[in-house]
């Protein structure tokens, strides 16, 4: 059954903006392209995520990637193929200096998630604090160019939006895969679960956390470049800090770490729930959606902790399997 | 081929090894033994690099290893087992034993090769090469055999085996120490073996060292150490039987 849904899915996702939907295309592709381009985020977190190093500071890697291709361009009018390579390489710096202490000293665990949370905040307030570059707490508008332009990265088209946005995504599932199916899989499985185990087969620990990290970094930031370059508009809250941190943890606990597809199922939900959420509410209840939204996230984490495709993968293989984790092609007998 | 000489390693004020010296001649079965508590474990890791000694030297086929990282004294060819069972949970029986293969060896040789030597290793020590067993379905005595396994599997010259054999009913014991003897013929690994239940470790091993109170108190033979008064006191008088 699963064989015969991939070409329908995929033809689904390839077609979506051809397809006529009145008035409400251009809503519809923005929604989608917002899921797309969160799926490959919350994708390249899980790439650390599911090996143990939860991070809640994915938001400085985002940050920092969006803010620097924003600013290279506004400022010297770098391209941002150009910009986002660069804030690519200082997004992997910024990695390997926090990885590199923390996986040295055997900061893991809760300790390791507050590490990544200060993180986060730090590159927050930096952003807020040097508002001459960076428009502070009002954030910065990337300068258009006014017509369609590939070395810009601009279009009018969401059109081109989707299919780039589709195209990363699926680049982030094949750098998913490879990883999965590699050896350095395993390697980061025995890490996660025992460093000094691992150790003594000789595994080299530090250089393998570095080495994910960097990776997952690194590919948050690209999503960062797209959401920039999308939205046109940087802002602190929605690009550094706490709150899209956890907004990428929850959506990836949401549909499950440990699954290929699980961060785009979570990434679609979260996204759709918000969506559906602000529009029934409006300006009526103040904070009611924000509440809602909240207390359904509670109780799917609490009820489905393998997230949902975990979970679900679970159930077809006869029982559901609470906690982590089966890694997706690996069928373990239970204990 | 390892001489460790005045090792010592303090954790604040306590002394867990003072000035050990000792010796593993090529080839042999080295028995290291003490009561609960005697440094045995202690010794073990600072030569496996998962501790640093706080004084000593330790070199390997002439090489100084003390303060190595585990995974370097790895790759030098010394592999370890752990007393109670570590085996990697979220991975296969193969993966536990393949990975080991792939990232132990000193030299890198491939996936496919790293696979074929972690088959031929669970061979040996007599588990089956099912690719989606998991750890989890193993007993007491699965475990140990897997944490051999997976020792092994990165090519070691010298074995340290922290054995302890107990929660093994006779038969496995007897089983367990029959296995060492293979492996060191089948894979010309020198073995360092420690265990505080001595009746079966006594019949296996060349040489023995006796360790109690972080310092050691005899060196040689079974039979003479097995009467060595100081080893009789250590035991707290407990006699030792050699069949």
């Amino acid at each position: 059954m699963r064989r015969a849904l991939v070409p329908v899915l995929a033809a689904l996702l390839a077609l979506a903006p051809l397809v006529p939907m009145a008035g409400m295309k251009q809503y519809v592709l923005h929604v989608m392209i917002q899921i797309l381009i969160w799926s490959f985020i919350g994708g390249a977190w899980s790439l650390m995520g599911r090996f143990g190093l939860v991070s809640l500071g994915h938001g400085a890697f985002l940050g920092l990637g969006a803010y620097a291709t924003v600013l290279l361009w506004n400022f010297w009018a770098w391209s941002p193929w150009l910009g986002g390579a660069v804030a690519v390489v200082l997004t992997a710096i910024l990695a390997a200096v926090v990885a590199y202490p923390c996986s040295r000293f055997q900061v893991v665990g809760h300790y390791f998630g507050l590490v990544t949370l200060a993180v986060g905040e730090v590159i927050r307030l930096l952003i807020i604090a040097e508002r001459d570059w960076t428009g502070g707490s009002l954030g910065v508008s990337l300068k258009p160019v006014g017509s369609d332009s590939l070395w810009a990265l601009q279009f009018a088209d969401k059109r081109v939006f989707y299919y780039g946005a589709l195209a990363l995504w699926l680049a982030g599932l094949w750098v998913w895969h490879r990883v999965d199916r590699s050896m350095a899989r395993s390697a980061m499985e025995a890490i996660g679960e025992d460093e000094t185990a691992a150790a003594s087969v000789g595994i080299h620990v530090t250089r393998f956390k570095i080495a994910i990290t960097v990776l997952s970094a690194a590919l948050t930031a690209v999503g960062g470049v797209a959401y920039a370059q999308y939205i046109a508009y940087v802002n602190p809250d929605t690009l550094a800090g706490i709150g899209v941190s956890l907004r990428i943890v929850f959506a990836v606990v949401l549909g499950g770490m440990y699954s290929l597809l699980g961060p785009a199922v979570g990434a679609a939900l979260t996204i759709a729930l918000s969506e559906w959420l602000r529009i029934a509410f409006g300006l009526k209840l103040i904070g009611m959606a924000e509440t809602i939204y909240g207390f359904l996230l509670v109780v799917f984490i609490i009820f489905l902790p393998a997230g949902i495709v975990g979970s679900a993968g679970g159930l077809l293989r006869g029982g559901a399997r609470y906690g982590p984790p089966h890694p997706p092609d690996a069928r373990r007998a239970p204990a | 081929m390892l001489t460790v000489t005045n090792l010592t390693k303090r954790f604040g004020g306590f002394t867990a090894l003072n000035e050990v010296s000792f010796e593993v001649n090529e080839g042999e079965i080295l028995g290291l033994i003490g009561p609960n508590g005697s440094g045995k474990t202690t010794a073990f890791n600072c030569i496996s690099g998962a501790l640093r000694p706080s004084s000593g030297s330790i070199t390997f086929q002439g090489r100084e290893i003390a303060g190595l990282t585990p995974d370097a004294v790895c790759h030098l060819g010394i592999a370890r087992t752990f007393q109670i069972p570590r085996p990697f949970r979220k991975l296969s029986i193969v993966e536990n034993v393949a990975v080991a293969a792939h990232y132990g060896a000193a030299e890198r040789t491939g996936e496919a090769e790293a696979r074929r030597r972690a088959a031929k290793i669970l061979d040996l020590v007599g588990l089956p090469a099912d690719p989606e067993a998991s750890p989890m379905l193993l007993g007491a005595g699965g475990l140990k055999k897997l944490e051999l396994a997976r020792a092994l599997a990165t090519g070691p010259r010298l074995l340290l085996a922290d054995e302890s054999l107990g929660g093994l009913d006779p038969a496995e014991m007897a089983g367990a120490a029959e296995m060492l003897k293979r492996v060191r013929r089948e894979l010309e690994v020198t073995i360092v073996w420690v265990e505080h239940i001595m009746a079966t470790l006594m019949r296996i091993v060349d040489r023995v060292v006796v360790l109690d109170h972080g310092e050691k108190i005899a060196e040689g033979a079974p039979r003479e150490v097995a009467e060595d008064p100081r080893v009789v006191e250590a035991y707290l008088g407990e006699k030792i039987v050699l069949a």
